[in-house]
């Protein structure tokens, strides 16, 4: 049951590139179908089912697309879904391959703690994604407009101070998700007891990353190239938060 | 009755005959009025086209006359001449952009339709100018064509906007007091930015400009201070070297900075490109970008073209729909004469006559309604003639109709 919403899921995030003006159909498809597979692995578990890392992958994944699809379905953001979307695609792969779209997925923890942890740290990844989706299209266009590409027109794209805007915004939202989400693990650690591993020591680096850059841009005016760059590179961290350095957290 | 269409256009005439038969809009309402006693006619004069369209017998005789007391010999042999369809689907191009010098642009719309009301159209030039308005519209909203800019100026804008998004409040700095730096400047308030200062080496001819577009005007040595607290820079000057260098731009602190050089040669030092938050695009730039997007048009003229070809099918069949209209009018009112002279024989009370009033009404509408559709899509077909001659015949309909026609 859970390859009828996979692979509709997957088409849709995965045929955007290819997909023309259909493309922003695809992905909302895509989603509700994705949302399907969420609601039925709810329904079907014991517990919270996204709590292993494959799961927890797949929750993420969905976090990315909703928060794309706020201004995804604009034509002007296409670019932005050429970046986020095979990323998503390729994440939502991942996740199957780890078994994190599978239904039934038992838990070993359920609790409101861990849902709120899991919830809000996971948006606020979500939020740094897409945060750097936008400094990477904002870096694109910057970049063709210094060597006056003579096609600039020709692909209707935000213009640098829209994308350097959202990119600030979509950061500033995500902090607080990201810091309230590290509150909540780390009073459930105290309950629990535990030790401190790398992906919470990594987690904490990218709470200092990102406070960093609302700091430096709202305390010192850091915008346009520079911001970007410096979104770009803090999203390093949240790849290996979410990649690298997952399996000693959650098993 | 004939459509004609005499006109000249900057694809078969230098601008040296053109402007000869260029006329104001006051002139070209005048000229219409004159050609349309007894007739239809409406005159379309623009930079690039001085055109009239006129319904009558002898309107092509008349209009190119008319061009050529105007012009002289050698404009009326340059004309060209268009008659019915072919006059109506020119028309419609015209009105589409599409036979503009940059395909789409969307000013010749705006002219369509003064020219429309200035002159002096009857039933056939109100239905085709109404037409094509329609089609010109139709051709710019569901086509691209006219995104794209048309001029290194909008081109200015245009990439003006990919930094700032909506240009609404974004101030504007103009160097130098010239005609091409005002189009530029206007071009950008047009999308909402305002000029807040002009710099001439000449201080009368800055103050001039300054007053004209809302601004204050400073010394060109000024320069540096007015950059501070400007987005956008339009330069044209006929200064020798460049007046704008990297020592002039404050530091932008994360605050984009667009130039649009105009002048040749350059005011703006190149190497200003390079600083953080500057972008500089001279004329060459713009040129390119408008090169560029002149594939888009280019592709989206046939787009257009398939639908201006649609809208002038259908004012072919309204067209042709006329010549069965005296057939059909004549038709129903035989048949009404029928019914209410058998009518009034009938010896009935108010109230059933008002009943079998309404009903006959009703049959006969019914009854006619195949009839005159038929008849208006064989028109359409180029059958009409046909079926309005048998029509005529088997209701005998002759004398009726010959005293009733256009």
């Amino acid at each position: 049951m859970a390859e009828l919403f996979f692979w509709p899921a997957l088409v849709g995030y995965g045929a955007y590139p290819l997909a023309g003006r259909w493309a922003v159909w695809g992905v909302r498809l895509g989603w509700l179908a994705q949302t399907a597979l969420l609601i039925a692995q709810a329904a079907r578990a014991d517990g919270f089912p996204w709590s292993s890392w494959a799961g927890s992958l797949n929750l993420f994944v969905w976090l990315v697309v909703s928060a794309y699809l706020i201004w995804g379905c604009r034509a002007r953001f296409r670019l932005l879904g050429l970046v986020v979307l095979p990323l998503a695609a390729t994440l939502f792969v991942v996740a199957r391959l780890g078994g994190g779209t599978s239904l039934g997925e038992h838990s070993r923890y359920s609790s409101v703690f861990l849902v709120a942890h899991v919830g809000l740290v996971l948006a606020a990844f979500a939020g740094f994604t897409l945060a750097a989706g936008l400094a990477a299209v904002y870096l694109f266009q910057e970049r063709r407009l210094k060597r006056h590409d003579t096609a600039i027109l020709r692909v209707p794209a935000p213009a640098l101070e829209t994308l350097d805007t959202l990119a600030a915004r979509t950061i500033a939202v995500s902090l607080p998700a990201l810091t309230l989400g590290i509150v909540v693990g780390v009073v459930r650690l105290r309950e629990r007891g535990g030790g401190f591993d790398a992906l919470m020591a990594f987690t904490v680096a990218t709470w200092f990353a990102y406070g960093a850059y609302v700091a430096l841009r709202w305390r010192y005016g850091w915008r346009g190239r520079r911001a970007a760059y410096f979104a770009l590179a803090s999203f390093v961290l949240v790849i290996v938060v979410r990649l690298a350095l997952p399996v000693t957290h959650f098993s | 009755m004939k459509l004609s269409l005499v006109g000249i256009s900057h694809r078969h005439a230098p601008v040296e005959l053109r402007e000869r038969v260029a006329l104001d809009p006051e002139h070209a309402a005048d000229l219409a009025r004159v050609l349309a006693e007894g007739r239809e006619a409406v005159v379309l004069s623009t930079c690039n086209r001085t055109e009239l369209y006129v319904v009558g017998d002898d309107a092509e005789a008349v209009a190119l006359d008319a061009l050529r007391s105007l012009g002289g010999d050698e404009v009326a042999a340059l004309a060209y001449r268009l008659a019915d369809q072919a006059a109506a689907l020119h028309l419609f191009r015209v009105a589409a952009g599409l036979d503009s010098l940059v395909p789409g642009e969307g000013e010749i719309l705006g002219q369509v339709r003064d020219a429309h009301e200035a002159g002096a159209p009857g039933p056939l030039l109100n239905r085709l100018f109404h037409d094509a308005l329609h089609a010109g519209k139709r051709a710019r909203t569901q086509t691209t064509i006219g995104e794209s800019p048309a001029s290194v100026s909008s081109a200015g804008a245009a990439l003006a906007q990919q930094v700032f998004g909506e240009l609404d409040g974004r101030r504007v700095l103009v160097v130098g007091a010239g005609k091409v730096g005002e189009l530029a400047a206007r071009s950008l308030a047009a999308r909402g930015a305002v000029v807040q200062a002009v710099a001439n080496r000449t201080q009368e001819h800055g103050v001039e400009l300054a007053q004209r577009v809302g601004a204050r005007a400073v010394q060109l040595d000024d320069v540096s201070s007015a950059l501070a607290s400007v987005d956008v820079v339009v330069s044209c000057t006929s200064a020798p070297g460049f007046v704008i260098g990297t020592a002039d731009v404050p530091p932008r602190r994360g605050r984009p900075l667009f130039f649009v050089d105009l002048a040749v040669p350059r005011d703006v030092d190149p190497a200003v490109n390079e600083l953080d938050d500057c972008y500089v695009y001279d004329i060459d730039d713009l040129e390119a970008v408008v090169e560029a997007t002149l594939v888009d048009r280019r592709r989206e003229a046939e787009r257009a073209e398939a639908i201006v070809a649609e809208e002038a099918d259908r004012f072919r069949a309204w067209q042709a729909s006329l010549d069965v209209v005296p057939t059909i009018a004549s038709l129903r009112a035989r048949a009404e004469e029928i019914r209410a002279s058998e009518l009034s024989k009938a010896k009935l009370s108010d109230e059933e006559r008002r009943a079998v009033d309404s009903i006959t009404t009703q049959i006969l509408n019914k009854l006619l309604h195949l009839p005159t559709v038929r008849m208006k899509e064989a028109a359409a077909a180029a059958d009409g003639v046909l079926y309005a001659d048998a029509v005529r015949h088997l209701f005998g309909l002759e004398d009726s109709v010959q005293g009733g026609e256009r």
